[in-house]
């Protein structure tokens, strides 16, 4: 099915939990909200469900109204963060659930689908286990299938993963991904974490103090922040910012770091800009590609470096300002030492005073 | 300043133990060196907050003993040992201003007022809480609160070790960067003992100087992030180090190598030397060493299902024969779309016999 | 959250609006009648306006039974609060069966009928045949005849009262106890507090919820006693145990004077309204400081 908002928003008492939401999401396809805690993905999870009305605008599913109506007669199946199973009952039954209560089916094929559908959760061994005697994996692996069942046109997920071992998340993720893409579901998923929303795919939704700041395919939206704050929240490492001054041809860090204005910030007028850089776009060699001269360099100390197996993150400092480096490989920086961080002016990003887009990297025909 | 021993240690929450399986932490002997950043990474349940405990004192270990700086600390109460704890979720006295949390062991310790302004002082300079310091704590954000949890700790004099329990687990992500490189500037300065519990393998890895890897109440490998990551000795520790964590090929020893789906992969002689009788033999390789280009080059030849551009990387998973592999290729670089060849960087090629590593 | 209309839910409710319309509604539109007329016989009635409230309010005997309401109602709160707390402090937060078969036996005095209560507490406290009586009478040395001396007939209502009802604040005090995550304790133990800084800065912060509940229950159902302290005492000796709604009952019942009575039960139920309300906007804004 396809989910349009029309300007909805929220408000319970004085506080607004979202702010004239327009959003379009096209049948079958995969969104991620994403954005930090209280930012409203929950509230508008709950909205698309018909848990809550919205204080104003619509909601359309494939282009009828269904703002006035309740959850039950609609066609959603939703996850939470908290495992919810029937706690008295197997997982056989837990997972049954959703069909016994719709009352239309035989015994038998209840019986086929329930099989089919914990298989594809891998838990067609546990089907007599009570959730308690559960890990948290497979709770939660019960509670997916209980929503997969249902045979929803709409899969609401809010953070599914966010309780659950590291390596579990990944692995769920993965198989989270299979199963979207298998099924002509609508899927919404809720999540804080960047990593996931890339590794998901599809379109992302930045939400930020129950606002909508950018819509678009992941990707995209990941290389093209529409603002500052959608760089700032989508970005693990944070996007590095420093302020500039853009003069002449010029665009000036600091006392001691200039470098003529790349081809993507010339139309910008002169002023007060913020610049961002990505971590891996910092590299602390001076090979990198394209014109030396035009390279921007900036001299920084190492206040801290960070080794996570295969790369290194360097904390280093130049000018009251500490900037993140990730780099491939395993080196070890001392504290205090000397470096030269070298940046390609062409993987720049520029923001303007109110935080909006200025300029943004060209992407060449292989680079990102 | 502490140097921790653990001595016999082993731990069942049950009263009659019988089986292996009946204790949350098998017999072991550990050492912390003083002043030293220690993870304890593993899976719920591996006995990482057990052994926390044990150390911390909230729990008596049902066998051996605790060492601190040599002095057996096995029947001492927490407030008597020099330790300090964060939980996973921050804990604060609500009633309380952040200057009276932070006074609070102070006060309970009987210091004069003046010192314990003085000590409260340095501390918030360094959490960034001086702003703060006349509010009610329980109306900051979980990250400021946990920042006072972590000053309590800081502000005693005689804390020897700061233990942490999954303390970023209700932060969010860029805060936990920041919360992160707090940690190691107060490591760096203070020069404390810090033991770090997480399940998050790629916290453990940027926090840590050594990393302590459990599984189901046995230490599985202790080392620096690097030699986790290149050389790990236990299946599970490739398998939970590294996101996504190695790659396992069930194969066959052939005279001058290994043999997957019918491919060859060579392998140094004196490994092969070395590769005991076993009932398993695998070859284990991390995504990030393989070297994937399109199908006219030598290398393994294999099938591309599915490529994941996450932004700075990507992850190509590949068929070799029925065996999945996946590597991670730098995000400028081209993938092939259908078919393509892999080349194992031999420097991290390894072979796991029945899950442990050869040579 | 909001919910949904769904119309259907009237017709659900239309039994409950029913029973309380002829239960609750009518009899007091019925009081309210009363309140306001001078009744003589059925075909005699006269409109007084305001004057019943009037002298209601200038009685003196209303007057002293207010001034014995709040002495009996502020002693309850002092008592049973603490106590209550205190009880609940030593059942142990983690225990299987006998944690639970404690709860049931603290919680039995709550399942007796009240005018049973006061019929146990008459025959304990008989100085011949009572337990407690005999005790205080023989063992003790103290001449003791409640019915006869008001000071005894005042600390035997206190004690019966604090048995009877002292178990709720327990239950709903170890409730609280038992939310409060086990890291506070352990953090506690690390920052070296003493019992009485876990008491104060951690216990009785987190239970603030269930003892804001507390208050107001025992606060409400002590300010309307009647049956334990009737059968206890019939409000004697003399006036000295008579409470606000022993003296009602007895303009009411005794010497049918609806009109008075009828007045002085709106009195009644806007004084405890009042109250309740008051106490509730005090807890609640200093619970408001705290946000999550």
């Amino acid at each position: 099915m396809s989910l349009a908002l029309e300007k909805v928003g929220l408000r319970i008492g004085a506080e607004m939990h979202l702010d004239a939401i327009d959003l379009s999401l096209p049948a079958g396809s995969v969104t991620v909200l994403l954005g930090p805690t209280l930012s409203g993905k929950t509230s508008l999870l709950r909205v698309m469900a018909g848990l809550d009305r919205p204080t104003t605008g619509r909601v359309l599913v494939d282009g009828r109204d269904v703002t006035g109506v309740g959850v039950r007669r609609r066609n959603v199946a939703m996850v939470y963060q908290q495992f919810v199973n029937y706690p008295s009952l197997s997982v056989y039954e837990n997972i049954a659930s959703p069909l016994r209560m719709a009352r239309r089916l035989e015994a038998a094929e209840i019986d086929r689908r329930v099989r089919a559908t914990a298989q594809i959760m891998r838990i067609d061994s546990l089907l007599d286990r009570l959730p308690s005697e559960l890990s948290g994996g497979q709770q939660q692996r019960t509670a997916i299938a209980r929503a997969l069942i249902k045979g929803a046109d709409l899969l609401l997920l809010d953070e599914p993963l966010v309780n659950l071992d590291y390596k579990l998340r990944e692995e769920l993720r993965e198989e989270m991904r299979e199963i979207f893409s298998h099924r002509a579901v609508t899927v919404v998923y809720a999540t804080t974490e960047p990593s996931e929303a890339l590794m998901l795919g599809g379109n992302t939704a930045v939400l930020d103090a129950g606002h909508l700041i950018q819509f678009g395919a992941t990707i995209e939206v990941y290389r093209h922040p529409a603002s500052l704050r959608v760089g700032e929240i989508f970005s693990d490492p944070p996007m590095n910012l420093m302020p500039a001054d853009l003069t002449g041809g010029q665009a000036r860090l600091s006392a001691d770091v200039a470098f003529a204005t790349p081809g993507h910030m010339r139309g910008l007028g002169e002023g007060h800009y913020r610049i961002g850089v990505r971590a891996n776009h910092i590299s602390l060699d001076s090979a990198v590609g394209g014109d030396p001269s035009a390279a921007l360099a900036i001299p920084a100390t190492v206040e801290l470096s960070e080794i996570s197996g295969s790369e290194t993150f360097v904390h280093a400092r130049h000018n009251g300002l500490t900037l993140v480096v990730q780099r491939e490989g395993v080196r070890s920086y001392e504290l205090g030492q000397p470096v030269m961080l070298y940046i390609d002016p062409k993987r720049l990003y520029v923001f303007d005073g109110a935080g909006a887009l200025a300029a943004s990297p060209i992407r060449t025909a292989e680079a990102p | 300043m502490a140097r921790i021993d653990l001595k016999g240690l082993a731990h069942s929450y049950k009263a009659a133990p019988a089986e292996p399986t009946d204790y949350a932490l098998r017999q072991m002997d550990m050492a912390w060196e003083d002043g030293g950043a220690y993870a304890l990474l593993g899976p719920s349940g591996c006995g990482k907050t057990t052994l926390l405990n044990i150390i911390s004192g909230l729990i008596h270990p049902s066998q051996g003993r605790v060492l601190f700086d040599s002095r057996d600390v096995t029947d001492l109460a927490p407030q008597q040992r020099n330790i300090a704890q964060v939980f996973q979720f921050p804990v604060i006295y609500d009633t309380m201003t952040v200057f009276d949390n932070l006074a609070f062991p102070l006060r309970n310790r009987k210091l004069g007022e003046a010192e314990v302004k003085s000590r409260v002082n340095e501390v918030a300079e360094m959490l960034e809480l001086g702003a703060d310091l006349n509010r009610r704590a329980s109306r900051l954000g979980a990250d400021a609160k946990q920042k006072i949890s972590l000053g309590r700790g800081l502000v005693r004099q005689d804390v020897a070790a700061i233990l942490f329990d999954e303390p970023l687990t209700v932060i969010d992500p860029h805060i936990k960067w920041i919360l992160r490189r707090k940690l190691k500037q107060i490591h760096k300065r203070y020069k404390l003992t810090l033991i770090y519990v997480t399940h998050d393998q790629a916290e453990a890895l940027t926090f840590a100087d050594r990393v302590v890897v459990m599984y189901e109440g046995r230490v599985l490998q202790e080392g620096t992030p690097q030699e986790l990551f290149e050389r790990p000795l236990h299946r599970f520790v490739g398998y939970f180090i590294g996101s996504p964590g190695m790659n396992f090929l069930p194969c066959r020893l052939t005279s001058d190598g290994a043999e997957v789906a019918a491919q060859h992969i060579s392998l140094p002689a004196d490994l092969l030397l070395r590769a005991p009788k076993a009932e398993v033999l695998e070859i284990g390789i991390r995504p990030e060493a393989i070297a994937v280009s399109d199908d006219n080059g030598a290398g393994l030849a294999v099938q591309i299902r599915d490529i994941e551009d996450l932004g700075i990387r990507k992850i190509v998973t590949c068929l070799l024969g029925d065996h999945e592999l996946k590597v991670v290729v730098p995000s400028e670089r081209p993938v092939p779309l259908d078919r393509g060849r892999l080349v194992l960087n031999p420097a991290m090629t390894r072979l796991y016999a029945d899950g442990h590593l050869v040579g | 959250m909001e919910k949904w209309n769904d119309h259907r839910a009237w017709f659900l409710v239309v039994p409950v609006i029913l029973l309380v319309g002829f239960n609750a509604i009518i009899p007091l539109m019925t009081v309210v009648n009363y309140s306001v007329q001078d009744i003589f016989d059925p075909t005699h009635r006269v409109f007084v306006g305001a004057d019943w409230f009037r002298e209601m309010l200038h009685n003196k005997r209303l007057q002293n039974a207010l001034v014995r309401q709040l002495v009996f109602s502020g002693l309850v709160l002092l008592i049973e609060l603490p106590l209550g707390v205190a009880i609940a402090l030593t059942i142990p937060r983690r225990g299987g069966w006998q944690v639970s078969a404690t709860l049931v036996l603290v919680a039995l005095p709550l399942l007796i009928p009240w005018n049973v209560i006061g019929t146990i507490w008459v025959i304990f406290l008989r100085p011949d045949i009572g337990l407690l009586g005999y005790f205080i009478d023989h063992v003790l040395g103290i001449h003791f005849d409640y019915p006869t001396v008001p000071m005894q007939a005042w600390i035997s209502v206190m004690m019966m009262e604090v048995w009877h009802w002292t178990p709720l604040v327990v239950l709903l005090a170890y409730a609280g106890l038992r939310s409060i995550p086990d890291a506070y304790y352990q953090a506690a133990r690390i920052d070296g507090a003493s019992k009485w800084a876990v008491l104060l800065y951690i216990q009785l912060p987190k239970m603030r919820g269930v003892l804001t509940i507390a208050i107001l229950l025992r606060f409400m159902d002590s300010f309307l006693i009647y049956t334990e302290p009737f059968v206890l005492t019939g409000g004697g000796p003399g006036d000295s145990t008579t409470f606000l709604s022993i003296y009602l009952v007895k303009l009411a019942v005794g010497e049918f004077d609806v009109g008075k009575a009828a007045a002085f039960s709106i009195i009644y139920f806007l004084i405890v309204l009042a109250f309740s309300y008051v106490f509730y906007q005090v807890l609640l804004r200093a619970g408001r400081g705290e946000v999550k």
